[in-house]
């Protein structure tokens, strides 16, 4: 089947969680399109917000407490104590590092350095207390519209 | 059809021990240096690249010209397309 010329293939991602390993996924699926050649566009919204916060986007942590999925095994009793979800988020990133694999900040300008656009959620912004100055460099503050209109000319929509 | 063993090498990329997405990542920045036409050699080892790495050509526009394992490694070569 011959690609449409007219105009590159788009991908529009929500990205609704904020935690380190659901960072993942919507930055390599963005870093990925754009090197196929596509448009992508990333709208971080609740949670997800915190991906672009300058704030917080290198300190992203793993849950321990009701994740029965993740890098440590602990009866959610157990999840709730002190330091489990610090062990948990050391635990991912020395799995990241060993697989070579980059870390958040260093996917975020992978994707950025390629051309994905950020979209940062104003209502969230709004409801979190989250102002410009906050947010990490090249992010368009849009509200659903915005984010909607983009959307509507992608080939792919996906909500992580 | 172009025959793999007598094909000009422009450029060869080691994506060894590299997972998802770094090596189409990486062959995406090398082949956007090169000219069209021109060859790129692309060497991994994540078992995903067997289907990544066609799936990549065929959605750059570039052309596939071999996929060949030899034991856990994947040896791909990739001629630009005119875009």
């Amino acid at each position: 089947m011959m690609a449409d010329q007219a105009r590159p293939k788009r991908i529009a991602l929500v990205a609704s969680k904020g935690t380190l390993d659901m960072a993942y996924p919507p930055l390599i699926l963005a870093t990925t399109a754009v090197s196929l050649g596509w448009e992508a566009g990333i709208y971080f919204t609740f949670y997800g917000l915190d991906i672009i916060n300058r704030h917080r986007f290198q300190r992203l942590k793993v849950a321990s407490l009701a994740n029965p999925s993740g890098p440590i095994q602990l009866p959610n009793l157990l999840g709730a104590i002190p330091g489990a979800t610090k062990a948990a988020t050391t635990m991912m990133r020395k799995w990241m590092r060993r697989a070579a694999m980059p870390s958040i900040p260093e996917f975020i300008d992978m994707a950025q350095g390629l051309g994905v656009r950020f979209f940062a959620c104003s209502t969230t912004m709004g409801v979190m207390g989250v102002g410009e100055s906050d947010l990490i460099d090249g992010c368009d503050i849009a509200g659903a519209a915005a984010f909607l209109d983009f959307a509507a000319d992608s080939d792919v929509q996906l909500f992580v | 059809m172009t025959d793999p063993d007598t094909t000009q090498v422009d450029k060869t990329l080691d994506c060894s021990g590299l997972l998802c997405p770094l090596p189409v990542y990486k062959a995406a920045l090398a082949l956007a240096a090169m000219g069209p036409g021109e060859v790129l050699e692309l060497v991994c080892t994540d078992p995903g690249s067997l289907e990544d790495v066609p799936a990549m050509a065929r959605q750059r526009g570039d052309r596939l010209i071999s996929a060949e394992r030899r034991g856990a490694t994947q040896v791909f070569l990739v001629e630009k397309g005119a875009a």
